[in-house]
């Protein structure tokens, strides 16, 4: 267990260095949901109606800045050499790093949404939907976005290829995610697209660690 | 583990066999010093035996363990980001060691200073190094693998690695080690593989 802490603690000392390589996502998914308020007009009703999508691609794209990097570095330098022939499951200390990417990169997304909602001229219940419906699904994105990253550690042209292979495997969180505000606006229940985040993150958080471990074997062996 | 035997080990790069049915062994108290020429296959032959690649065919009886063995490999596992003190307590509560004092630690292999406060990044390639060979100190283990462990050491500093290598091997480690210039110092229990030979 305290490798894994290690590791969080790790991920959380490098960002503290590099505030500017963590806080660019956070500034892209506020120049996206402030700027579409002012396309569309600010007292257009359309803008109910997209701010669901709005928010929710804002953070799948925010996710996407931040990933390519995670394991950049530690292939660079050697630690993912010294990782993988550590004494602790390699599964563990990438769910380590992705949590730390989680909270640096997601979280204050999260703690801001209920303001872009209001912003974007949603009621307090979907605003409310808005916010557990993105902590529950940031995380998948996240996850997914670093099982994309694993995969295409040690390839030539990884950022061009990892958006084309992550955008299919994030879009069902963010169905599921916009689909839970936009019923909630409808004033239906959300509860349906919120249980298949809730499963999405469950498969996300057991599996993806794993199988990123595996990617990453085969990159370096 | 107090020997380790390789039998008839194949291991590919690509496709290219830079192996071809290599046997030998090692035991404990052993400095066992790779030759070859560039691309002989030394840093394939220290990586499979890490279980860092996968050997086509052969056998490696017993299979190290991560927690038993100390990689060094070209690169120094060192963040840049970070300082020599801060990585060092990293590698050393990943691996689950217990250091009081990484700093005692990286003065073993003479960092000093500014040099274990300021990132790694800023450090020279020879310091970077050291930081690397501190790891050996932080955390004892009986099998080392090192590959190419000299490079960018400087007369001090390969003082200080004949130093480290001695008094593991007199103390019962092993150590396989690549290198193509001579180890430095009187290195108990040294022996020669030479894979250009073993070919």
């Amino acid at each position: 267990m305290s490798a894994v802490v290690a590791v969080f603690q790790r991920e959380l000392r490098i960002a503290l260095r590099r505030r500017a390589e963590w806080a660019q996502p956070l500034v892209f998914y506020g120049i996206v949901a402030l700027l579409f308020p002012l396309g569309i007009a600010p007292e257009s009703p359309a803008l109910k109606v997209f701010a669901p999508t709005i928010i929710w691609v804002g953070a799948l794209l925010a996710a996407l800045l931040g990933v390519e990097r995670l394991f950049r570095g530690d292939l660079d330098d050697g630690s993912l050499e010294q990782m993988l022939i550590a004494d602790v499951p390699l599964a563990l200390l990438i769910a380590a790093k992705l949590a730390a990417q989680w909270l640096l990169t997601a979280a204050p997304l999260v703690i801001a949404s209920p303001l872009l909602g209001l912003g974007l001229g949603l009621d307090a219940g979907p605003v409310m939907v808005l916010f557990w419906s993105l902590l529950l699904g940031t995380p998948t994105l996240i996850f997914t976005g670093g099982f994309a990253a694993a995969l295409t550690v040690g390839a030539p042209r990884a950022g061009m290829m990892l958006p084309i292979l992550v955008l299919p495997l994030m879009t069902p969180a963010v169905i599921f995610g916009g689909g839970a505000v936009r019923a909630a606006v409808s004033g239906l229940p959300p509860d349906a697209p919120l249980y298949f985040l809730g499963a999405l993150l469950a498969l996300s958080l057991t599996l993806l660690p794993m199988a990123a471990a595996g990617a990453l074997r085969n990159a370096l062996g | 583990m107090s020997r380790l035997e390789v039998h008839q080990l194949v291991v590919s790069r690509g496709d290219r066999v830079v192996l071809d049915g290599l046997s030998f062994a090692v035991s404990a108290g052993e400095v066992l010093h790779i030759l070859g020429r560039n691309g002989a296959g030394k840093t394939s032959l220290l990586e499979v035996l890490c279980g860092l690649r996968r050997a086509d065919s052969g056998r490696i009886d017993p299979q190290p363990e991560g927690r038993a063995l100390h990689w060094i490999g070209h690169k120094n596992a060192l963040n840049p980001a970070l300082s020599a003190t801060e990585n060092l307590a990293f590698w050393a509560a990943l691996n689950g060691a217990t250091l009081a004092d990484p700093r005692a630690a990286l003065a073993a292999v003479g960092l000093h200073k500014g040099q274990l406060t300021r990132p790694a990044a800023q450090l020279s390639t020879g310091q970077k190094r050291r930081a690397a060979l501190a790891r050996l100190v932080a955390a004892p283990r009986p099998w080392w693998f090192l590959d190419e462990p000299l490079a960018g050491l400087d007369i001090e500093g390969l003082a200080l690695f004949a130093e480290l290598l001695g008094r593991h091997a007199a103390g019962g480690g092993a150590v396989l080690v690549t290198s193509h210039q001579p180890l430095p110092g009187v290195v108990p229990g040294l022996r020669h593989l030479d894979l250009d030979r073993a070919a």
